[in-house]
């Protein structure tokens, strides 16, 4: 493999996988759990993510049993109620929000930078300890009682009549927003103030890109949903009024403060993704990225106008036919810049020379199903048709199309490209490839059915239902038990990796943006000195030879 | 280029202010700079919210904003607060300057200035507070001000008024006491000579975040005393 130095960063001690690194260069508990290296920082919340993926998965796991039959027959209907309030609050405000920023967004921006560390590595450290202490909130109405407001908290029902410890969920929401706040924060700073000397903003990789566009929705975002939270807390506590129309207050209001940040958040969750999904098939075809600027264009024009469309949410809560045939027509609009992304990768493969391995495959992956959930999102964006569907299995499809099989594939696309630079190791890629379509086809297996069902009327958040929809639950359900094994034995040769996998090379795709110039695994200060960007994150040598 | 290659020796010679990853101080203190402005960009769409609700809720109940509000805030006190928050937002932009020029004997003192005026204020909200609390113009459920039936209530909707009232004056003194322990913390700081002109960035930010609290306040005193 013919050691990429275009750009000039030179190794003083040509060790490019060194004894000591990131990993080993300090030793004890401590180490880690205080440390202010991003790497370390990163790697611990993939860890946490992860963990509260497993707890959120199996209440999922429980939730797709019960529907396995009409009958309501395993768990009580308030028990169902909690468990899928709990599955999505865990997924949403644990898992896919901070899911690829906070991990792996952590881990590669500053040696993307061609940096030593974020710009404010304390508050790094304390937005992770906020994130556990909020998450140490939603874990303890788990066991006190739980809540069963749905994710979405809606007025009065929260406010009034739900049961469990409801303020115990909001505060936790609301704490871990502003871990949101500040990893976000910590991102823009360190992306304008703090590039190698040479790196344009046209030479940024396009994950940078994202994460930017990420981040400003996250300090855009966040204090408005953190505001609705304290407002909801007050409500619920002393019955303020404002929200709850027993008192003279609106419901709708709430719904409208909720979705402010509701959509754009969902933003945040997919924009990281597309920022992966833009470096792996890049470097996996080899060819330089078709659109670079379209991309990354998109992803600023899609966090700005994914600000003005939370009202596709609310075509149903009484909002003027005028607001929504406007929330209508620019939720259409944010499927532009979404679409050009999308065919900017397809045109990127044209001609590329494709490497078939796993990480490829996750990105095809993602490409197919992302494609789907959008589409199905412009049949809830027409009015017309989300009388219908609004409510139904259909909306369950599709956002679980577009978080799970968006956000949490480009998770795992992330996890295998940027694996051999975390650990050191390289993982099997036989078993990586039997494992993807073990997990493709239990994807689809779980998803697809749910949207035909909900378009025959299926509704959301019900523990029975009429024997009609049987088949479809069924399918659903076995698809979810062989995606959930794929995720067990994807962890298992991860692992495995880890002990027994063959010490990785360092640039094994032969990757050119700067997190591939340094040691791998990095050192703890990330570069020697200062490298300088000379080449733009995708000009391959191969492309060079050729023109 | 390689502005800190060598590691540790090298670097004897670095402003002790400077943090590693940084190569310069000039970049430092401009990326602290700019994660304060976004900083208050957040706490801006914070309150935000509270506009939101206020906007919301004086749409819905016109009158009894106008009445509640003539009626029970006194915005001779509200306006004195205002002098106070204005000037110790003086005081405070002074002290900056202070620190900036490294006159150390000028800074403590006005940083004290800064802090008794806030002090001052929270004083007077406190007044007003146990007032309100006294005479039950409570948020909610609480209100017993005056005996209004249930639907009337609702109608007319007194306990709205206060729940915003208390709930953004609220947030907003929480911003106030805040500050209070941060200006505290500088003066603690400054005492042991800390701040000076090799590293004021501290005291610049905690002067932005005192600008905003003010800037807050500027709007709640008119939408909330002076509505007519
Ligand atoms: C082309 C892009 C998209 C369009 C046009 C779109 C449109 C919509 C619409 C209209 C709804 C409301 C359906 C209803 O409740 O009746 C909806 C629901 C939802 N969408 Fe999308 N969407 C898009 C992309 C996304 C993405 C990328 C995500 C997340 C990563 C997402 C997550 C969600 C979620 C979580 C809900 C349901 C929330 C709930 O009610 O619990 N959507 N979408
Ligand atoms: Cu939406």
């Amino acid at each position: 493999m013919s050691p990429q130095t275009a750009n000039t960063y030179a190794h003083p001690e040509g060790d490019l996988t060194p004894e000591v690194n990131y990993i080993n260069a300090t030793k004890g508990i401590k180490s880690w759990l205080l440390t202010l290296d991003h790497k370390r920082i990163g790697i611990m919340y993939l860890g946490t993510i992860l963990s509260f993926f497993l707890v959120g998965g199996l209440i999922a796991m429980g939730i797709r049993a019960e529907l396995f039959t009409p009958e309501g027959d395993l768990f009580t209907a308030a028990t169902y109620n909690k468990m899928f309030t709990l599955h999505g609050a865990i997924m949403v405000f644990l898992v896919l929000v901070p899911a690829i920023p906070a991990s792996i967004g952590n881990f590669i921006l500053p040696l993307m930078l061609g940096q030593k560390d974020v710009a404010f590595p304390k508050l790094n450290l304390a937005s992770f300890w906020i994130y556990i202490f909020g998450a140490g909130f939603l874990v303890f109405t788990l066991i006190n009682g739980g809540v069963d407001t749905g994710w979405t908290f809606y007025t009065p029902y929260s406010s009034d009549h739900a049961s469990g410890s409801v303020v115990l969920t909001l505060t936790g929401a609301f704490i871990l927003g502003f871990s949101s706040i500040l990893t976000g924060l910590n991102f823009i700073v360190t992306i304008h103030k703090m590039r190698a000397p040479g790196q344009t903003w046209r030479k940024l990789p396009l994950m940078l890109w994202a994460l930017y566009a990420t981040s400003v929705i996250q300090v855009l975002a966040t204090p408005v949903i953190a505001i609705t939270l304290f407002l909801l807390i007050f409500e619920r506590i002393l019955q303020i009024g404002i929200f709850d129309p027993s008192m003279g207050g609106d419901p709708v209001l709430f719904q409208h403060f909720f979705w402010f940040y509701s959509h754009p958040v969902v933003y945040v969750m997919v924009l990281p993704a597309f920022g992966v999904i833009s470096e792996t098939i890049s470097v996996h075809s080899r060819k330089h990225i078709f659109g670079y600027m379209a991309i990354a264009g998109s992803s600023v024009t899609i966090a700005a106008v994914g600000f003005l469309i939370w009202g596709h949410h609310m075509f149903l809560s009484g909002q003027s036919e005028l607001q929504g045939a406007i929330f209508s027509f620019l939720t259409f609009g944010v499927a532009v810049p979404t679409a050009i992304k999308n065919f900017s990768w397809i045109a990127t493969l044209w001609k590329g020379s494709i490497r078939w391995n796993t990480v490829m495959f996750y990105t095809l992956g993602f490409i197919w199903i992302f494609l789907i959930g959008g589409l199905t999102g412009l049949f809830l964006a027409t009015m017309a048709t989300d009388v219908h569907l609004h409510d139904t299995y259909f909306v369950v499809a599709h956002f679980h199309y577009v978080m799970m099989g968006g956000t949490l594939f480009a998770l795992i696309t992330a996890i295998h490209h940027w694996w051999p630079k975390m650990t050191g190791k390289m993982f099997n890629e036989t078993i990586g490839k039997i494992t993807f379509w073990l997990a493709f086809i239990g994807y689809n297996l779980t998803f697809f059915p749910q949207f035909v069902a909900g378009t025959q009327g299926m509704p959301r958040r019900y523990h029975q239902y009429v024997p009609e929809f049987e088949v479809w639950m069924q399918a659903s359900t076995i698809g979810s038990f062989i995606f959930g094994l794929s995720l067990f034995i994807m962890l298992g040769y991860l692992i495995h990796s880890l002990f027994k996998g063959v010490k990785a090379p360092h640039n094994p795709w032969g990757a050119v943006s700067l997190e591939w110039e340094t040691a791998t695994p990095p050192i703890e200060h990330n570069f020697h000195g200062l490298p300088v960007c000379t080449k733009g994150p995708y000009d391959f040598d191969e492309i060079e030879e050729v023109a | 280029m390689n502005a800190n290659e060598g590691g540790a020796a090298a670097n004897a010679d670095r402003n002790p202010y400077l943090a590693h990853h940084f190569m310069d101080k000039f970049q430092q203190d401009d990326a602290v700079k700019m994660g304060m402005w976004l900083f208050l960009v957040q706490e801006l769409l914070f309150f935000g919210g509270l506009f939101m609700a206020y906007i919301s809720m004086r749409f819905y109940y016109p009158e009894t904003f106008l009445q509640e509000a003539m009626a029970h805030l006194d915005w001779r006190l509200g306006a004195i607060n205002t002098i106070a928050l204005l000037t110790s937002s003086l005081t405070m932009a002074l002290a900056v300057r202070a620190a900036q020029q490294g006159k150390q004997k000028q800074l403590v003192p006005l940083l004290a200035v800064t802090a008794v005026l806030a002090v001052v204020f929270m004083g007077i909200k406190y007044f007003e507070y146990s007032h309100k609390i006294h005479d039950g113009l409570m948020p909610g459920i609480f209100y017993a001000g005056e005996s209004l039936s249930a639907v009337e209530a609702v109608n007319h909707a007194p306990q709205i008024f206060f729940s915003v009232y208390f709930m953004m004056t609220g947030v907003h003194g929480l911003h106030v006491l805040i500050g209070i322990g941060l200006i505290g913390y500088l003066m603690w700081r400054a005492t042991k000579g800390e701040l000076n002109e090799d590293n004021y960035s501290f005291v610049d930010n905690v002067g932005l975040y005192w600008h905003l609290v003010d800037l807050i306040w500027i709007f709640l005193f008119p939408l909330l005393y002076l509505v007519k």
